[in-house]
């Protein structure tokens, strides 16, 4: 160790990872379908893009989990987004590449992708 | 990247409770549902619980499951990780609420508590540096060895009041400050890791799961006092941190932490271990040095002191493992913020493992000045089976009990030894009504009796005569007279003996003659146990009225103690019964009592 940048490298790096456990502050919530129905119609690779990404870009505030089933299983995968103090947005018929159109319009620039929602697409 | 953590703690509490078996099924579970690539599994030191281990942890969630089986695990993996769907049955039911799940730090075992030394145990996983590094680890090394001169940082240490946390309470500053002053071509910085009272543990927790800490804060020392080498003498009944340690120093040297010129000053420092072989009086500061040296672990007179004359002859700084982990907070975070914390003359925290007759069975970090009261009921959960507080007894064979009367005491250094008791190195044992005061005196007594290195007269025949007249009041030939010569010999082994050993060894009868003298009087006068511990002075009636003479006790007494036909009242013979309470249990009409 030579300096203290170097130290500051390091411990950037690590902790892009370790904010998984922290508990502080509001997070905004992903919450991606993973009951049976979800797994079936693909929610497993949907979670796996979101949480990438969700590290890749060093979202800190932003949490990704899992719920079992909440009934509306002819559209899964589902994705809600919860975001502390605004109404919950439900994605419906999710993919990878879906998902990660979310995350940029959406969690990133704030603009709710209505395309995808339960509200736009089933009425 | 994954997207869950899962947290499995590694203190020898929970590896006892059977931590590997469960790491080993979490990976093969893990590895069967194909979350390999998502779920990290890491395991860390002690969240103090130990009552409730294994204990699992699983984030971003932050589910606190408790009492963890192998069994459970397949069912974790497939509800919890795969589908997102919490284990109710397993969850902490403190965190259990109407709307969901609280975190843990809102229980009443956490929420007043204040984690300083133990602030990474349990959350960060101790094998791996980085992580270390990622809770700010070595950024106080780093800025002390750039921007501090050894006298700002002794000055630091100083300003923050910061106190021994291994028994005596000294200023650390001061003893930095001191062996900064003696010039010598070599000095050293030792670490107290021989954690030998029963019943205290937070040493090992901290090197467990977090041991970097101590490695960061002897360099730290190092360089304030200008010594390039370190010494951590440990107990080698601690496996795991032993390892940890081990790890930790190769992880530290490999990242030029340890080692030559340190974030590229001319600063060089470096650590070893030295294992002890278990002898309590090895705490000791100069029967710890001895040992080090490579001789048998006695005590020497001082002065000169440790820090004029210490290891190999030279100027040496000793302190605990809980004093050293302090040292990073209070650099990084400043004097003023210590100081907020704790006391007018205690800063900061103190660890407390709380044991005996309690709910909570684990290790607390509380402010100074925390009251006793707080500890026991609110924190450790109350005494089991609704039974009445009694007494604590706190550090170890080393200090004495708190009645109840102190119950509302603020847990500080002064105040425990103002009524006869110390702080020592924080074990904080609960008694109920159910436990004699005589007999936890003799307890402790044997300890010291066995503990005692024997090179000097009042501590080695001493204890040993204090031992033998306790024996003579609980098995019930004791006089009054004992009582008084008890009194008087425990005051001269205090003034006399060499080492801290001698001098407290008898502060456990002190302090009980103190408060529980009714107890000792009823012992030797009454011939009675009052709390019906003592076996000698217990004898087993059978009442008659109650007795129907099945003979189901006089077929299972082992000394053929009961005489009686059937259905004709039983009797006991005292000289031929041997106490083993057998009669009692086996009687179906309880008529049999202890009196």
């Amino acid at each position: 160790m030579k300096s203290l940048d170097e130290l500051k490298a390091i411990r950037e790096a690590m902790q892009a990872q370790m904010g998984l456990r922290n508990e502080e502050g509001d997070k905004t919530r992903l919450v991606v379908g993973m009951a049976t129905c979800g797994i079936a119609s693909g929610a497993r690779p949907v979670l796996k893009v979101l949480s990438d990404t969700v590290m890749e870009r060093e979202l800190t505030n932003v949490m990704v989990t899992q719920t079992g089933c909440i009934g509306l299983c002819q559209y899964e995968p589902i994705v809600e987004v919860v975001e502390p103090g605004k109404d919950k947005v439900t994605y419906i018929k999710m993919t990878p590449e879906k998902a990660l159109e979310v995350i940029d319009q959406h969690i990133i620039r704030g603009q709710i992708v209505s395309k995808y929602t339960i509200s736009e697409t089933i009425g | 990247m994954y997207r869950s953590h899962v947290l499995v703690c590694g203190g020898t509490g929970c590896t006892s409770s059977g931590t590997p078996k469960i790491l080993e099924c979490l990976n093969e579970e893990i590895g069967k549902a194909g979350l390999t690539d998502e779920v990290a599994v890491v395991q860390t030191g002690c969240h103090g619980l130990c009552a409730l281990g294994p204990i699992i942890i699983i984030y971003p969630e932050a589910t606190f499951y408790s009492l963890v089986k192998p069994e459970d695990i397949p069912e974790i993996v497939n509800e919890h990780l795969l589908k997102g769907r919490v284990v109710s049955r397993l969850v902490y039911e403190e965190t259990v609420s109407e709307d969901g799940f609280t975190s843990i730090n809102d229980t009443d075992f956490y929420k007043k508590q204040h984690r300083i030394a133990l602030r990474n145990c349990g959350i960060i996983n101790p094998e791996n540096i980085d992580e270390y590094i990622a809770t700010n680890g070595y950024e106080a090394l780093g800025r002390v060895l750039t921007e501090y001169t050894p006298d700002q940082v002794i000055q630091t240490v100083l300003d923050s009041e910061l106190r021994g946390r291994g028994g005596g309470g000294f200023p650390t500053g001061l003893k930095w400050k001191l062996a900064k002053a003696n010039d010598a071509d070599q000095k050293y910085v030792c670490c107290n890791a021989d954690e030998g009272d029963p019943g205290a543990f937070m040493d090992r927790s901290i090197l467990e799961g977090d041991p970097h800490v101590v490695l960061e804060a002897m360099a730290i020392a190092g360089y304030a006092i200008g010594a390039s080498m370190g010494y951590i003498y440990i107990r080698a009944e601690y496996p795991i941190a032993v390892d940890r340690l081990n790890m930790a120093i190769s992880q530290a040297r490999e990242y030029g932490l340890l080692g030559k010129n340190i974030f590229g000053t001319d600063f060089s420092f470096d650590i070893e271990l030295r294992l002890g072989a278990g002898a309590f009086v090895c705490g000791e500061e100069t029967a710890l040095i001895t040992s080090i040296e490579g001789n048998r672990g006695e005590p020497r007179p001082r002065p000169p002191f440790p820090a004029q004359k210490g290891l190999f002859q030279k100027p040496t700084i000793l302190n605990n493992v809980e004093t050293y982990a302090n040292i990073p907070p209070i650099i990084l975070n400043g004097v003023d913020w210590f100081k907020s914390i704790g006391t007018e003359k205690a800063k900061g925290t103190k660890v407390f493992a709380l044991g005996g007759n309690i709910n909570n069975t684990g290790l607390v970090e509380i402010p100074m000045g925390t009251t006793l009261r707080e500890v026991v009921d609110e924190i450790g959960g109350g005494i089991p089976g609704g039974k009445k507080f009694k007494a604590a007894q706190t550090g170890g064979p080393s200090g004495g009990c708190i009645s109840t009367d102190y119950y509302d005491i603020p847990l500080d250094y002064d105040n425990l030894i103002s009524i006869g008791s110390m702080m020592g190195s924080g074990g904080l044992i609960v008694m109920d009504e159910d436990n004699c005061m005589v007999d936890i005196a003799k307890f402790f007594l044997e300890f010291t009796v066995d503990e005692s290195c024997g090179k000097c007269t009042p501590c080695r025949i001493g204890t040993k005569r204090l031992y033998e007249m306790l024996e003579k009041i609980t098995s019930g030939n004791g006089t009054l007279e004992d009582v008084e010569k008890l009194e008087d010999l425990c005051l001269y082994i205090k003034e006399n003996s060499l080492c801290g050993l001698g001098q407290s060894a008898p502060n456990p009868v002190l302090s009980t003659l103190k408060f529980f003298k009714d107890e000792y009087i009823a012992h030797v006068v009454d011939k009675k146990c009052p709390a019906g511990v003592c076996k000698a002075l217990l004898s087993y009636v059978i009442e008659p009225d109650l007795c129907k003479g099945c003979t189901l006790c006089a077929r299972h007494c082992p000394s053929d103690a009961i005489t009686g036909k059937v259905k004709e009242i039983h009797v006991i013979d005292q000289s031929k019964c041997v106490k083993c309470g057998v009669c009692m249990e086996k009687c179906r009409f309880d008529a049999i009592f202890v009196r």
